[in-house]
């Protein structure tokens, strides 16, 4: 007779069991739920105690970070803000789903903004934002962008990347920048310098896809290739520039030789390293962010370099200037205890100008707002500045937001290696080949 | 017409109980870290789950499965550890374990030796053969001294395998210790009576060492196979040192560097679920793993279990 009830019962309990872990505590309050303090009378908000998660970890990355937090400090006296150095991705998404959420997290890369917009992992900013009047309009449209996904802006933009060329003046033997792909084709042939056995010494520019910075998110602004369709599907098998931007960089591999190539990058050191060839005078030309600027005048400050924009497809003038930007966003988890605290400590490190350039100077990465950009506070030296104005430039553009933003490039990049070692017969079919992948993936994710 | 059952007697039933209760810390730790984690895998493998949200979507994520190609390659780089670095492990543990059980001085030495590598931590152990074995490294120096061209280890997808298989094979020092144990404990008199028989080194090992040593070798086969299905630190750390992608905050790394060689199925399960949020997918995968175990698992047993009985019939 009991075993009537045992087994639904059992069956209730493994269902409710099953459920139960696949969301965190939804007990804390939502942001725009708990009382905001008038514009001029920020001591109306209650006294609690914040916790800010961030991703930053060397010993100056951290003073910025709480210099930056002194400011709110005085705007608030009555909020206690604990920060927590050195978080990753991982865990700021293992303790939402543990209920054991932040007030406030940080992020080092948008790769993950749009999965955490769908999925409520972050709260959706929008209320708060036109409840306070932010104008958006401060941030550039690239800016914008990487910080929302589907109408939902769930987390804001603390400071930007932008991703330009490096050149070393002595290498350079007095030859300008180059702007397009071809100018960059012929420079690196000139700059190279090869034993009589074709052994590479000193590169002009290393075009392996493999090498450092040079992924397909930071090199098809160089095209203006495409990654999605406007239905959300891929478009690297239809947008021609991808191609475009694949044979320019196979003939110029093809000109070194893959293996003598393969083998020089491989003898370098280390991107994080104070051996890094750029330094060492072992390339002339490299793509790389503007944290290089710092990274150099603390490792190699006797290096004699420029910067400027990334040259760009031939066919496409219009885009020189241009670049990609991604950056550090921050935001307010679900499941923080004091949500509308944690929004104004969001909302001040993201627009108060103060704030955005205490972080910039210190951590020599892009600051976001205008008024930042305009900041007469500003460190600025010429070769910041060209980062400056890659960021601003209405052509530079984003990885668009995208709930499998990973995998898709995980994607082409693969294809990409295939492809520079010589092991792809047909472009058009690897790139539709991509495509199945992206587009297979996308109906996996639910679109 | 009923079939009326004879209650048991209520002594039996009380012995039923207290058995009951004394298995019970196994029997709640089975039901919590093992039922409970395999029906969840199984459930959540017909859902869409970000981690978050749950959707059911019937057969979707094993229809996946059949064209995800980077399952497939995963696939077959772990049973290519499985078919060679698990053998290679084994035989390698068993010769130094039969050569020390030969030493007559220094064996205590040599036992430390050869034990201490499996003290390093996998991380800096991993970390630290990639630096030995980099092309311009001393374990490549060495070769090319000797004239023959020494192989990009971890950066030729041809020999990042070959390379992580050195690194088990240098870390055998617990396998090599149960070798050990089980040699010095086959009576001697066996292989005197042998030897006044006639048997020569090869018989002996064949007939007496084997037989004896066999359920040790059974232990060690199956759990060198759960291993290596389970394979993923060291090939993880070594692709990423390989690719020189040590310490990138935020940058996405497409594991099993170089050009897939070193993915395991583990690792492209934890990416499914971590990297890519697609955790019913990667419970599909964990299922694919679980069977995967189970069925070595049986055929060794089954194996060794002939090969017992085929050797208890000889004797």
């Amino acid at each position: 007779m009991h075993r009537r009830f045992l087994i639904p019962a059992t069956a209730a309990l493994t269902a409710a069991a099953l459920t139960a872990c696949t969301a965190g505590k939804e007990s804390a309050p939502a942001l725009g739920a708990q009382p905001k303090p008038s514009s001029s009378a920020s001591a109306s908000l209650p006294a609690v105690a914040i916790e800010l998660w961030h991703g930053f970890s060397a010993p100056a990355e951290v003073k910025a970070f709480e210099d930056a937090v002194a400011g709110f400090r005085q705007k608030f006296p009555q909020i206690t803000v604990k920060l927590v150095k050195g978080v990753q991705d991982d865990q700021i998404t293992q303790a939402v789903r543990g209920g054991k959420a932040p007030d406030v997290a940080s992020s080092f890369t948008t790769d993950n903004v749009a999965q955490w917009c769908k999925s409520g992992t972050f709260q959706d900013l929008t209320p708060v934002i036109r409840q306070d009047g932010i104008d958006l309009s401060v941030l550039p449209e690239a800016s914008r962008s990487y910080t929302e996904f589907d109408g939902r802006r769930c987390v804001m933009p603390l400071l930007a990347d932008a991703y330009g060329l490096y050149y070393n003046k002595a290498l350079m033997k007095g030859a300008q920048p180059p702007k397009t792909l071809s100018e960059l084709t012929e420079l690196t042939k000139k700059l190279t310098v090869r034993d009589a056995d074709g052994t590479i010494k000193v590169a002009g520019f290393i075009p392996s896809f493999e090498y450092y910075e040079n992924t397909a998110s930071h090199l098809a602004p160089m095209v203006g290739a495409k990654w999605y369709n406007p239905d959300g599907t891929s478009a690297i098998g239809s947008d021609p520039a991808w191609k475009r931007l694949l044979q320019w960089q196979k003939e110029l591999v093809d000109w070194y030789g893959y293996d003598k190539l393969d083998k020089f990058r491989k003898s370098l050191g280390q991107e994080w390293s104070a051996d890094h060839p750029f330094y060492k005078g072992k390339v002339a030309m490299v793509l790389d962010g503007e944290w290089r600027n710092a990274m150099i005048a603390n490792e190699a400050e006797d290096l004699e370099y420029g910067t400027a924009p990334l040259p760009v497809a031939d066919d496409k003038p219009d885009l020189y200037g241009s670049g990609f930007t991604a950056g550090t966003v921050i935001g307010v988890p679900k499941g923080a205890k004091n949500p509308q605290a944690a929004w104004e400590l969001v909302k001040y490190l993201t627009t108060d100008t103060a704030a955005l350039v205490t972080l910039s100077n210190a951590l020599r990465n892009v600051p976001t707002t205008k008024a930042s950009l305009e900041s007469p506070d500003l460190k600025k030296d010429a070769n910041f500045q060209t980062f400056i104005d890659i960021f601003s430039h209405p052509r530079t553009s984003t990885m668009p937001s995208s709930v499998n933003s990973t995998f898709n490039q995980e994607a082409i990049q693969e294809f990409m290696h295939q492809w520079e070692k010589g092991s792809v017969k047909d472009i058009d079919a690897g790139l539709a080949g991509v495509d199945k992948r992206v587009n297979d993936k996308l109906k996996l994710s639910g679109g | 017409m009923s079939v009326t059952h004879a209650a048991p007697p209520p002594r039996a039933r009380r012995e039923g109980r207290k058995a009951l209760l004394w298995m019970s810390p196994w029997l709640i730790g089975f039901a919590v870290f093992f039922v409970y984690p395999l029906v969840a895998t199984a459930y959540f493998s017909f859902h869409r789950y970000d981690l978050f949200t749950l959707e059911f979507t019937g057969l979707d994520n094993y229809r996946y499965f059949f064209h995800d190609d980077r399952a497939w390659i995963s696939i077959r780089n772990t049973l290519w550890l499985v078919v060679f670095m698990v053998p290679a492990q084994v035989l390698f543990g068993l010769a130094v374990a039969q050569l020390l059980t030969r030493l007559k001085a220094g064996a205590g030495f040599f036992r430390t030796v050869f034990y201490l590598p499996s003290l390093v931590p996998l991380v800096a152990g991993t970390v630290s053969f990639v630096f030995l074995m980099n092309p311009s490294g001393p374990l490549n120096q060495i070769i090319e001294f000797f004239g023959i061209a020494a192989p990009d280890w971890f950066g030729d997808r041809d020999w990042a395998k070959p390379g992580l298989t050195l690194l088990a094979m240098w870390g055998i020092g617990n396998t090599m210790m149960i070798f050990l144990a089980a040699l010095l404990d086959v009576p001697k008199h066996l292989y005197e009576a042998a030897a006044i028989d006639g048997a020569g080194g090869w018989r002996q090992f064949r007939s007496i060492t084997l037989p004896m040593i066999s359920p040790v070798l059974m232990f060690s086969t199956v759990t060198g196979v759960i291993y290596a299905l389970q394979y993923f630190t060291q090939a993880m750390i070594a692709s990423r040192v390989a690719a020189g992608v040590t310490d990138s905050p935020g940058s996405s790394f497409v594991p099993g560097y170089p050009e897939m060689s070193t993915l395991t199925l583990p690792q492209w399960l934890f990416h499914a679920g971590f990297r890519d949020f697609s955790m019913g997918y990667a419970c599909v995968l964990a299922l694919l793993l679980f069977a995967a175990s189970m069925i070595f698992t049986l055929v060794l047993l089954r194996q060794f279990r002939a090969f017992t009985d085929d050797e208890g019939g000889n004797r």
